[in-house]
């Protein structure tokens, strides 16, 4: 099967769940989920009508990037790029290319981010889509290399990108490579913004590291979802460093709000709506009365 | 006193005889200037054995020695008239960075970089050269400040890596490293970066995206620390030596991966043996980095740095 069927199916199977190893143990597989924040069951058909938001808790779960493209883009507008890049091994890790080859079946993607050219609400918008499914949504050479070309695809043609952001950070088997990866997003970030292009980033669980510290803070508007983590440094490793309690709400989409980090925190279900919003007012040439 | 390293300790061991039979022979009878002059070669030898071919892990010790120069040293041996400036005029002043403007080989530059202690005391004043968000915001200010001047840009980078505590993350840590990339890939003038010691992820690359990079032969760039590298992929901080190999980190490993320019040569030993022959290293490479980019329009600049971390990255198309 080559990769594009792969996707085809993946296409097909839209509402594809991924239940976690505890929830296969506990629940009837695909019937239903159970929602990591209140613990209660729900059936999977329910909870992918209500957007994978608990319908008890609000909690905001997890999405597969094609989960994504459903719910954001205009239907069958999405055209996914650079689906052939392969990952390799530079610093030969043992066995990191079984657990690529792995998450690629899993997700029937060929890294942990889905890059192309869609719709949204008519308006064409290059998209970028992390996968936190895919080895944490860590950054090695290939997602820097797909942000990297989506992002010169929309200086190109002079449209604006989008992201979702969900990373654990930098790729550790990709050393010093995985740590560039955070300049070279960011040079052609530079150049999108120099020909006055609109960059939206939309922040969601979790956000965290070496992603959180290059193009997912440096939007022209960040954006989170609700409760998401966002944070540059890990939770522990700050509690070891200051040797005092953090706040509840740490890291939390709405600690950065209050911080002055973010432009808006957005529930899902509003999610395209306002997006599709912010880019109008980016594109609107004429002066209408 | 300066203090050993372990890999060295052969060639301390084998000086520390040569000096006895030197006080021996001075004060005794027996001539054994014969054997002197054979343990003399031997030595020679030796250091030569031990310090060209230095394992991953002994660059790490170097480059973490106590002793080894910082930011402040090579700017008064590599320049004069130096005028730190303070400040990101947002919020305060971080001492574990610092910049201002001087004279390099009669033009004048902005020059910034991380700056460790070099006593406890000091430390603790420049939290270990780990930087809170203002550090990077004086570091931009004092970059577009270069700008507006036509000032060429050098940086120094030397850290273990961005701070990770509650106030970092309070007042934007991922923000002002991230800004500090996009900012300085727009850079109308030369940027030259130079790795000093400890280059230690996104708080070392927040000074590094520059036109041409070098790194100095026993300096470290990574992505996480040998040590934090262990734990995460083997469950086993003391496994840090293996790791070091592993995640090829040192200044020869990547010049091999083409993500560096220039590896600058060490005095014998590492940087601190010598600190005034390892500043005239440097001037050498920063002289003909400085050339090169000073024939370049401003747009060739950012065109320059476009390409240049466009193609870092290894994969399969
Ligand atoms: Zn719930």
């Amino acid at each position: 099967m080559s990769i594009r069927d792969i996707f085809r199916k993946n296409q097909k199977k839209r509402y594809a769940t991924i239940p976690t190893e505890k929830a296969k143990n506990d629940v009837p597989e695909g019937i239903m989920m159970k929602c990591p924040e209140c613990r209660k069951n729900v059936f999977t058909k329910d909870l992918m009508k209500n957007l994978k938001v608990c319908p008890t808790c609000d909690h905001h779960m997890k999405m597969t990037a094609w989960e994504r493209v459903d719910i954001f883009l205009d239907e069958d507008s999405f055209v996914s790029m650079d689906d052939h890049l392969e990952t390799v091994n530079p610093l030969n890790f043992p066995s990191y290319t079984e657990k690529i080859k792995a998450d690629g079946q899993k997700t029937g993607l060929n890294e942990a981010v889905l890059t192309g050219i869609g719709k949204l609400d008519g308006q064409q918008v290059a998209i970028a889509i992390m996968d936190s499914h895919f080895r944490m949504g860590s950054m090695g050479s290939v997602v820097g290399e797909k942000i990297t070309r989506a992002v010169e695809k929309a200086t190109e043609l002079g449209i604006p990108f989008i992201i979702y952001t969900a990373s654990g950070g930098a790729r550790m088997q990709e050393g010093v490579l995985s740590l560039m990866q955070m300049a070279k997003t960011s040079v052609a970030l530079r150049r999108h913004s120099d020909h006055g292009l609109l960059y939206i980033s939309i922040l969601t669980h979790p956000t965290t590291g070496g992603v959180s510290a290059s193009f997912a803070s440096v939007g022209d508007i960040n954006i989170a979802e609700p409760k998401a983590l966002i944070g540059f440094a890990g939770r522990r490793v700050i509690e070891q460093t200051v040797r005092e309690k953090l706040p509840e709400d740490f890291q939390t989409a709405e600690f950065l709000m209050n911080h002055g980090q973010l432009d808006a925190i957005i529930h899902r279900k509003e999610m395209r709506e306002k997006v599709a919003s912010i880019v109008h007012l980016h594109t609107t040439k004429e002066v209408t009365k | 006193m300066i203090k050993v390293l372990p890999f060295e300790e052969p060639i301390v061991q084998l000086k520390t005889k040569i000096e006895e039979l030197k006080e021996y022979t001075a004060s005794a009878d027996v001539d054994m200037s014969a054997e002197i002059i054979h343990l003399e070669a031997r030595l020679k030898k030796l250091e030569h054995e031990i310090y060209e071919n230095m394992e991953p892990w002994d660059r790490v010790q170097v480059a973490r020695h106590p002793s080894r120069p910082t930011t402040r040293d090579y700017i008064q041996l590599l320049c004069t008239d130096f005028m730190e400036l303070h400040g990101d005029r947002l919020y305060g002043d971080d001492a574990a960075i610092i910049g201002g403007i001087a004279l390099f080989e009669g033009r004048p530059i902005t020059i910034i970089g991380h700056q460790r202690g070099i006593d406890t005391k000091e430390n603790i004043k420049r939290n270990f050269g780990m930087p809170h968000p203002e550090g990077y915001r004086k570091a931009l200010r004092l970059m577009k400040q270069a700008e507006k001047f036509k000032r060429p840009i050098i940086c120094m980078i030397d850290t273990k890596g961005a701070y990770p505590g509650k106030a970092a993350e309070e007042r934007g840590q991922s923000e002002a490293i991230a800004r500090n990339l996009v900012e300085m890939a727009g850079l109308k003038v030369p940027v030259i970066s130079i790795v000093i010691g400890e280059g230690g992820s996104g708080g070392a690359l927040a000074l590094g995206v520059a036109n041409h990079i070098h790194m100095l032969e026993n300096s470290t760039y990574s992505v996480i620390s040998p040590e934090g590298a262990a734990s995460i992929l083997w469950k086993d901080a003391s496994l840090a030596k293996q790791a070091a190999e592993a995640m090829k980190i040192t200044a020869p490993d990547l010049k091999k991966m083409e993500i560096i320019d220039t590896v600058i040569q060490e005095v014998h030993g590492g940087a601190h043996k010598n600190i005034e022959a390892q500043a005239e290293y440097m001037k050498e490479t920063l002289i003909n980095s400085l050339i090169e980019l000073e024939k370049l329009t401003p747009d060739e600049l950012i065109e320059n740095r476009y390409i240049k971390f466009k193609n870092i990255g290894e994969f399969n198309e």
